[in-house]
């Protein structure tokens, strides 16, 4: 379990931190979101005892970061912003020194090395250099050292930036397998991902939790929840719709994107207006090319929280 | 979890990375090679070694402590910064390692290495004895004087890399600590203390020159006196540089 409670991090001229507590318990997907600079890096690190907390405290599996810092990182795969890693060394001395210093040894050091390079596909650059990598070998090279000894606790700051799309999935895939026994926490400012892999997700602002829920949750808290979006055959239809839609009771607003003909009708409060919108637009005679219930807007819901 | 071999297990670990290291890049060659050429031309030409007429490598160690001001700062100035700098200090600082573990590791792997290009200068001890009888037991003592001399500068060194993340300013910074301990015997350094300090500190400065304690052992007087100079220096230089480490990490 990870917990952490009133953590702050001030620093002379700023406060990266402030007062943050929250629990994950195996089993869970911690997201954390949050504009750059807003303390998200700053508490993963405090988590991993790379920067010492001004005030509060946090403990990784019941080991206070502070007190016994040790115990604290056995229990933790750390990946830190930017993948950082010693560039003139090759990728399978790296995995080594780290799997000897995580004290792994004989068949269970060989199978450990034998499954992270597999699984984050890293055979074909073995014997490379690290600085000679592309950024999405360096990232995977990163992960590989997080996971190597198996850790409880996972804290990975923006693990798939900069990977393809292809590699990005792959670690999602990766997180995803992992999920069911392990305590996992990602930051990105990739809102999808937190849809995609996250059981749970925090945004942070201005070092300070601005909200903690589920991802689903967080989506209905858009106003684009249960909006349904329409998009005509026939652009001149656009304005006869538009007033249409504007009539009905349990609409409160009607957006128009002139270029692709679509209209968004957004619902009152906890109103449900799909069945209307579509007897609506059959008795208008309106020539639809699309018509869907939108489940909500992540982006919206963020900027709305953290602006 | 397992804990076979203890502390010891991860100053060897970190100390086997950081000599891979220097291997791995042209840093190690041309470190040796530039010391060689330099030991060597110092000894001849400015040394006067063959004109002396003498069998002894006085000629040759003299010249050490001048070399290694600039050398071993150079060497030093990427232990800390370097590692700052491209961040790996993060990944290194979180993992289940303790900051001195760290700093002794990194230590002792300089000090090999340095240990090493000194050792690479044997040609000239079987020229001197090829030339004449000098005395070995002298030349042995000079051999470690100058050995522990190193490692004092590597000690000063570290410390100043672990109080930057610039590698320019590191090596600045060490070669004038370096400076300032080296002739802390000397009027150059007394002289600023003269007038203002009592003398009870100017002779304790004074105490401190690394260049007495050098030079007392190169004329083949291996005092335990030295030795433990030598041997406080590097303790109290690994210490600040382990307290420097632990907490500046992260800025």
């Amino acid at each position: 379990m990870i917990k952490t409670e009133q953590l702050c991090k001030r620093y002379p001229a700023v406060t990266a931190v402030e007062d943050v507590t929250f629990e994950v318990r195996p089993g869970e997907v911690l997201g954390f979101l949050g504009p750059n600079g807003a303390g998200k890096t700053t508490t993963m690190r405090m988590l991993a005892g790379f920067v010492t907390p001004t005030s509060g405290r946090a403990s990784i599996c019941g080991h206070d970061v502070e007190e016994e810092p040790l115990a604290a990182r056995q229990s933790l795969g750390y990946l830190p912003e930017g993948a950082p890693c010693y560039g003139e060394m090759r990728v399978s001395a790296f995995l080594q020194f780290i799997a000897e210093l995580r004290r792994l040894e004989g068949a269970r050091k060989r199978a450990r090395l034998q499954y992270v390079i597999e699984r984050l596909q890293l055979a074909s650059v073995l014997e490379r250099q690290i600085e000679t990598l592309s950024k999405g070998f360096r990232r995977r090279v990163g992960l590989a050292q997080a996971i190597m000894h198996d850790p409880p606790v996972l804290i990975l700051d923006e693990p798939t930036d900069g990977l393809d799309p292809n590699q990005k999935h792959e670690v999602r895939t990766l997180i995803e397998e992992m999920a069911s026994e392990k305590i996992i926490v990602i930051s990105t400012h990739i809102l999808e991902e937190v849809a995609a892999v996250c059981t749970r997700a925090i945004i942070i602002a201005r070092g300070r939790i601005v909200a903690d829920d589920t991802p689903l949750q967080l989506t209905s808290r858009s106003r684009y929840h249960n909006a349904v979006s329409l998009q005509l055959a026939r652009a001149e239809q656009l304005e006869t719709a538009r007033a249409a839609l504007a009539g009905l009771t349990q609409v409160e607003q009607v957006e128009v994107t002139e270029r692709e003909a679509r209209l968004t009708a957004l619902p009152r409060a906890g109103a449900m207006i799909l069945q209307e919108v579509a007897a609506l637009a059959a008795q208008q005679g309106l020539q639809l090319k699309e018509l869907h219930l939108e489940s909500g807007r992540l982006d919206e819901v963020f900027r709305t929280i953290t602006a | 979890m397992a804990h076979a071999g203890g502390p010891m297990r991860n100053v060897a670990l970190i100390l086997r990375r950081e000599l891979a290291s220097y291997f791995a890049t042209p840093l190690a060659y041309v470190f040796i090679i530039i010391f060689l050429v330099l030991a060597n031309a110092f000894t001849f030409y400015v040394g006067a070694f063959y004109q002396r007429g003498q069998a002894d490598l006085r000629p040759f160690f003299m010249f050490h402590p001048w070399l290694y001001l600039f050398l071993i700062p150079a060497l030093t100035m990427k232990l800390w910064a370097e590692e700052r700098k491209s961040g790996s200090i993060e990944l290194l600082m979180t993992l289940p390692l303790k900051a001195w573990e760290v700093v002794l590791g990194k230590y002792l792997a300089a000090w090999l290495f340095t240990g090493l290009a000194l050792a690479l200068t044997f040609p000239i001890w079987i020229t001197v004895n090829y030339l004449g009888s000098p005395d070995n037991g002298v030349i042995f003592a000079s051999y470690l004087g100058s050995l522990l001399l190193a490692g004092g500068f590597l000690a000063i060194g570290s410390c100043m890399s672990a109080l930057t993340r610039n590698q320019v300013v590191a090596f600045i910074l060490g070669v004038s600590a370096c400076f300032v301990l080296l002739l802390a015997g000397y009027p150059m350094v007394l002289d600023a203390f003269r007038g203002w300090a009592p003398e009870t500190l100017i002779e304790a400065i004074a105490s401190l020159s690394l260049l007495t304690h050098f030079q007392s052992i190169t004329r083949g007087v291996l005092e335990l006196r030295d030795v433990l100079y030598f041997l406080m220096l590097i303790g109290f230089f690994l210490f600040t540089t382990t307290v420097a480490v632990d907490l500046r990490k992260a800025d």
